[in-house]
């Protein structure tokens, strides 16, 4: 396509020590995302979405692989290198209540970030500053001076962003912003997000295990199962054309507000994610397909290119 | 009507706090019969959960209570019953499946004992092997094997947990389940299983169930008949074809549709309902909806009448009211 790449994954890995072995929480996952655009990463609880996500940001630090950010190789990156990267590289938590400090107030949390790169001069600036941000995440002038107990959900998740926003990132990671708000709420704040991304040239890793949402936001989806991606396609592709047996699964699985439509199947997905703990090797989806045959235990299955650009990592697809 | 299991009318409840009143439920009407499935579907701060407190008797003591209507289920006065009666009630009659799984079950108790805690209760006189064969039925029944019935809650997934939430709400074989939001903690493919189980279960010992939830594709799904909440008062009910089918429809309910990205056709960008619910600590006159409302009116400050638009299809709305007294359209 051209365009830039701003971030890009290689064989990235996270493995946690646990009392029982090691779980592997992201297992060899590679993507790039072009500047400017938004990659969608779908999955159940405990696949590694979130882990994957915060990896990026050096909130963890990677097992092995190599994140680049913008041609340069971050993967070692002390947390000294990564403060001034961080200007560039922000995050969206998915709790907007539980992220914020309840002690300052809407002005002071947004304006927090500006404090730390000590990005303004005088304390007129930082007020311009941070009034600019509110009004870009639409948030009314009058709430500078309110806690954030004070507001709802839909006001406190503006000020997520905005606290995102300040210092004019490329990149922001935004981890299940929209979960936990109600649906009239949730469809404002993607269409803010949309906007900004317009306006700023945005590039966004969307994480989330809402299908609906994530067909409307992202250009490309990457669908995760136990730390593993097993099936990466431009959004309209993959909804058109899902390959892999777990994305028709979850596809199935979501119940479509319409009488006429589709009815809920559990057909394809019986079951429970399994063990994340010393996985063995071979498909990790294979104990909950229906598809399942030999040829799923005792080797990983790598992603095949089934089309341009729409990988699976299914046997079904192996050449 | 005889046949009706539940009966709401005119519902009114509130709560007291330190700081003000807080009208949580305005005039709420429903009603349910034996076997029935209705979605009750709102966004946060609807009423919804206390609606269903109000029928389980369940109200905060001392801060919630009941201020107007009456509320009769299976012939029984749960506004004015006496506490000892509704704890017969409860669990027998009618259950609650809750939202959280994780903290609705007993820690340090096995999960066979929970689900026996219930039958023995509500059973005086039944023996001791009875009660073990009933709890292995009971959890064989919503997919767990039984000897796993030593087990604590911990040793079980989120999905695993919710299925013993189910075990213990059936156990009794109640009239009436009030599931709140039953499936909002769970996975998407967990919940499909849940729903299925839920369905399947209501069916065979014929149960009514109300669904509380914000999610309209779980209502399609599930229910037979839709009532919408809005702060505190059904703003339109009828079957779940007319609610989804429908030309007519609440500006609400319409904008809570638009505002749902879809997974089988192409939205560019989401409608909004622009603005908030109202504060509930202010007692409103019109239409609660109005201020948000893109068809208001001045007509909207008087409180408007509920409407049937077609047979069993009411919408609580100037429009259709106007409508039919000769009204343009």
């Amino acid at each position: 396509m051209g365009d830039k790449i701003l971030v890009e994954a290689k064989d990235l890995k996270k493995y946690f020590k646990t009392s029982k072995g090691m779980l592997h929480a992201v297992d060899g996952v590679n993507f790039k995302i072009p500047q400017g655009k938004t990659l969608g990463v779908v999955g159940e609880s405990g696949c590694g979405k979130s882990t994957l996500g915060r990896l990026l940001l050096h909130l963890h630090d990677a097992t092995g692989g190599k994140i680049i950010y913008d041609g340069i190789d971050i993967t070692d990156y002390k947390p000294k290198d990564m403060k001034e990267l961080r200007k560039k590289m922000q995050m969206i938590f998915q709790d907007p209540s539980a992220s914020l400090d309840p002690r300052l107030d809407v002005q002071d949390l947004i304006g927090e970030p500006l404090k730390n790169f000590k990005a303004c001069n005088s304390k007129e600036e930082y007020i311009e500053r941070v009034h600019e941000i509110m009004k870009t995440v639409g948030l009314a002038d009058r709430y500078a001076q309110s806690y954030s107990h004070e507001l709802d959900g839909g006001r406190r998740q503006r000020i997520g962003i905005g606290r995102a926003l300040a210092m004019n990132p490329e990149f922001i990671v935004c981890d299940e912003p929209v979960s936990a708000l109600d649906v009239s709420i949730q469809a404002q704040v993607l269409n803010l997000l949309m906007d900004l991304q317009e306006d700023k040239n945005l590039t966004y890793m969307f994480i989330t295990h809402d299908l609906s949402v994530v067909k409307h936001i992202s250009h490309a989806i990457m669908v995760m199962y136990l730390g593993q991606c097993v099936e990466y396609a431009e959004t309209k592709e993959l909804f058109q054309n899902p390959l892999h047996p777990y994305t028709v699964g979850l596809l199935d699985a979501v119940p479509v507000p319409s009488i006429s439509g589709k009815k809920l199947s559990t057909q394809v997905m019986r079951g429970e994610l399994t063990s994340p703990i010393e996985p063995k090797p071979g498909c990790r989806f294979a104990p909950r397909c229906p598809y399942a045959t030999e040829a799923c235990k005792g080797q990983n299955i790598p992603l095949y290119e089934v089309s341009q650009g729409h990988f699976a990592a299914c046997v079904k697809y192996a050449k | 009507m005889a046949d009706n299991l539940l009966e709401i009318k005119d519902l009114s409840v509130e709560y007291d706090t330190e700081i003000a009143t807080v009208y949580a439920v305005n005039g709420l009407s429903l009603n349910l019969k034996n076997g029935e499935t209705l979605g009750l579907v709102g966004e946060t701060g609807a009423g919804k959960t206390t609606t269903c407190l109000s029928i389980m008797k369940l109200l905060p003591e001392g801060i919630g209570q009941v201020t107007g209507g009456s509320i009769i289920l299976d012939g029984h006065d749960m506004v004015n019953i006496h506490e000892e009666e509704a704890q017969k009630l409860r669990g027998n009659v009618v259950s609650m499946i809750f939202q959280d799984p994780m903290s609705s079950l007993n820690p340090v108790m096995a999960v066979g004992d929970q689900i026996k805690e219930v039958l023995k209760i509500h059973n005086k006189d039944i023996s001791e092997e009875e009660l073990n064969k009933k709890v292995d039925d009971m959890m064989e029944l919503v997919g767990i094997p039984a000897n796993r019935k030593n087990e604590y809650p911990h040793e079980f997934s989120g999905g695993m947990k919710q299925r013993i939430v189910i075990a213990i709400a059936l156990v009794c074989e109640p009239k009436l389940i009030l599931a709140d939001e039953p499936t909002t903690a769970l996975d998407v493919t967990i919940q499909a299983q849940m729903l299925g189980l839920i369905n399947d279960l209501q069916q065979r010992l014929n149960t009514a169930m109300i669904l509380v939830t914000h999610d309209l594709g779980v209502v399609a799904q599930t229910c037979e008949n839709v009532a919408v909440m809005y702060a505190g008062e059904v703003i339109e009910s009828g079957s779940a074809e007319q609610i989804f089918g429908a030309q007519k429809m609440h500006p609400y309910t319409r904008g809570l549709f638009n505002a749902i990205p879809k997974l089988d056709e192409d939205t560019p960008r989401l409608e909004t309902i622009e603005g908030m619910i109202p504060d509930p600590t202010v007692k409103v006159e019109g239409c609660r909806f109005a201020e948000r409302c893109k068809f208001a009116t001045d007509h909207c400050k008087v409180n408007p009448p509920v409407v049937e638009v077609e047979p069993s299809h009411f919408i609580k709305c100037h429009l259709f009211a106007d409508e039919n007294n000769g009204g343009n359209q």
